[in-house]
């Protein structure tokens, strides 16, 4: 970063860091503009933001859990691929049908429940059901119990999405703060700190999930803080490595020299200048969190039961494509799949845009 | 030399403390009373009192720390809780199956990888390349689940080319019948990353002046590729493999659960499961020490690759 004279201008105004950050951004913004690709997944990620917001706040998919249609209905614009040749659909779309089964004996003489029968077929025509009217199609199809597949993906949307979000928001910011202080401080602090990060390295990552997952129960809460807690060492490194660089450089120094303090210092004049680093890593780890949530649910050690996420629906994807309904599996898969590849690609961008020195791609964490 | 290895193995002695201190924490204190789940719902107060000191874990905590430490030190972490089987017997039935999967998968992975990168490098710029490079960002973006679910679905179920799962006693037939849907299914998953990698490391090489000057001598683009780039882009390379090793040992828990593979990571998902601590403290243990050793091997390794390369 060129900086030293914008900061020492910005250290004479008011808010020093407020004007350097916009500076920076703007001229990432600027490029981020050219870049025609870049546009296009930022609308995609927005558009899903506002599908997660929309199914948070209750306007779309609030009724996933209802049940709409006949058992796997298919979808409409593939109505003959699900025809209810499958026992399971058969048997769902009523048991009036089963009269004509050709199996059925007259066992009245050895049934010994058969002088009721008609005492309950009385009683029961008592009742009022009413009966729902079951959709035979539907615009994705339904799964096993008749619920809407595209509703459980926009409900999945917003579990996945929401759990990437926020896990890779909590990552990077004890990654940046930690790595703040190492760099920064040096001495004592960073040795310890350095301790701490080899010790979360040591174990493999996917096998320190599954540790944290064993203790905690599983819940929307817990998995955003099993994948922080154990997601944050590469952006720690990189931050580390930064505050490194920039602490003995010429505008801190001049910082120093009018009496900023140390938390100035840090968190005022260097982090603006390090933070397209977080920003680049919060992005990237949004992306591997996400799938990560995904394989987690999938094993059960995820969101719960209640819930539905992109997880869960491949989980009953599995057992589904068996029988001939790969509906599930396929909107599961492609709403995942649209915005990861959106969103990895507006991080390479952004990485463009922010920092042109690192074209190359290293991803710490694949 | 001596020196060096002598100075990294010490430095690893503070960070097996820590390991030990993560998992004993989050074992012993996040994890709750373990002889209340033991013990099952109907907790007698007088049978949970018997097997909270047979575990130990009516002792101070520095007591349990001590006894845990042990444990490390003597590879010998006690019984799983679920089957009452030896935590090292475990660990070491387990990995044949394991390593059966995971070596294969390696091997082909990264020859293929490398092999595709250099192929892809060797048209750099053009339209193919960019093709590709959209392509393998797309596969990226696919779950390994649904690589699973497909592939299984389509070469198991639907077209008989392989068992849907299974595993056997015989170790060749393991690898020849059982082994290759997985080892497809992995190696597919990770081919479009590699790829990536692979070639974001080629082109950078190809970027350094001794490529110019090889060029300038006349040599074909093929020969630069394969005598110059490659032994050069095989260092980074050789580092993301080696990253990647550890996880070897785990295998890769999915394939191993979804093909019923009897292998170590298959374990360590119904050991979460089923809370069957010792299992899991053991894994993460040994693996951490194991992540450690190889990482010595790697810095090692660097040296008989690139003789430049000096230990400090």
């Amino acid at each position: 970063m060129k900086s030293a004279p914008v900061a020492l201008a910005g250290a004479a105004r008011p808010p020093p860091a407020a004007g350097l950050s916009s500076g920076l951004l703007a001229l990432a913004w600027r490029r981020l503009r050219r870049d025609r690709v870049a546009l296009v997944s930022m609308a995609v990620v927005a558009a899903y933001l506002l599908l997660m917001l929309g199914a948070w706040s209750g306007l779309l998919a609030r009724d996933w859990s209802r049940e709409v249609a006949i058992s796997y209905a298919p979808p409409s614009w593939a109505a003959d691929a699900g025809t209810s040749e499958s026992p399971i659909a058969a048997d769902a779309s009523g048991r009036s049908g089963s009269a004509a089964d050709p199996a059925r004996v007259d066992l009245t003489d050895v049934d010994p429940l058969a002088p009721r029968y008609a005492e309950w077929d009385r009683r029961a025509a008592q009742l009022q059901v009413t009966e729902q009217a079951r959709a035979r199609t539907l615009p994705m199809g339904a799964d096993k119990w008749g619920r809407d597949v595209l509703a459980k993906a926009i409900k999945g949307t917003e579990v996945s999405l929401f759990v990437g979000l926020s896990a890779a928001l909590l990552a990077t910011l004890i990654g940046t703060v930690l790595g703040a202080f190492a760099g920064f401080a040096g001495g004592w602090v960073d040795d310890l700190l350095e301790w701490f990060y080899s010790v979360f390295t040591a174990i493999p990552g996917i096998l320190l999930i599954l540790a944290f997952a064993a203790v905690l129960r599983p819940g929307l809460v817990n998995i955003i803080v099993i994948l922080g807690l154990t997601g944050w060492t590469g952006i720690y490194r990189l931050v580390r490595a930064e505050y490194l660089k920039h602490r003995s450089r010429d505008y801190v120094r001049a910082a120093e020299a009018i009496g900023a303090s140390r938390r100035a210092r840090m968190f005022a004049h260097i982090l603006p200048n390090v933070s397209h680093v977080s920003l680049v890593q919060l992005s990237q780890h949004v992306v591997s969190f996400i799938k990560a949530e995904v394989i987690l649910s999938f094993l059960g050690f995820g969101v719960p039961l209640d819930q539905v996420s992109w997880g869960t629906m491949l989980a009953e994807a599995q057992a589904e494509l068996v029988v001939g309904k790969w509906w599930q599996l396929l909107a599961a898969t492609i709403s995942m799949a649209v915005l990861v590849t959106a969103f990895s690609m507006l991080t390479d961008a952004l990485r463009d845009a922010l920092d042109p020195r690192l074209r190359t791609e290293r991803n710490p964490n694949p | 030399m001596a020196r060096f290895l002598i100075r990294r193995l010490w430095q690893m002695v503070p960070t097996l403390a820590g390991v030990m201190v993560l998992i004993f924490v989050l074992f012993n204190w996040v994890g709750g009373d373990p002889a209340e789940q033991l013990a099952g719902l109907i907790a007698d107060p007088v049978r949970v009192q018997e097997i909270r000191a047979s575990l130990g874990v009516d002792q101070p905590w520095w007591t349990q720390l001590g006894l845990f430490a042990r444990q490390v030190l003597t590879f010998d972490f006690g019984r799983s809780w679920a089957t009452n089987e030896e935590v090292r017997s475990i660990f070491l039935t387990r990995l044949g199956p394991t390593l059966t999967i995971m070596l294969p998968v390696l091997v082909l992975e990264t020859v293929l990888g490398v092999l595709l990168a250099l192929a892809v490098a060797r048209v750099r710029g053009t339209l193919t390349d960019r093709h590709i490079m959209i392509l393998c960002t797309v596969a990226m973006s696919i779950s390994f689940l649904v690589y699973i679910i497909v592939f299984q679905y389509l070469f198991g179920f639907q077209l008989g080319w392989f068992p849907v799962q299974g595993w056997s006693d015989d170790p060749v037939k393991n690898l020849l019948v059982y082994a290759p849907l997985p080892v497809l299914c992995a190696v597919a998953v990770s081919l479009a990353p590699q790829i990536r990698l692979y070639r974001s490391f080629c082109l950078e090489e190809l970027e350094q002046d001794y490529v110019r000057t090889a060029r300038a001598k006349g040599l074909s683009e093929s020969a630069i590729l394969l005598r110059h780039v490659l032994r050069n882009a095989l260092i980074p390379i050789l580092t993301h493999v080696a990253i990647h090793l550890p996880g070897v040992f785990v295998g890769s828990f999915l394939l191993e659960k979804f093909f019923s593979i009897p292998g170590l990571g298959r374990e360590v998902i119904t050991a979460v499961e089923r809370s069957d601590f010792p299992v899991i403290k053991a894994v993460a243990v040994s693996l951490a020490v194991l992540t450690m050793l190889i990482n010595l091997l790697v810095d090692l390794m660097y040296r008989a690759v690139d003789p430049r390369v000096s230990y400090k």
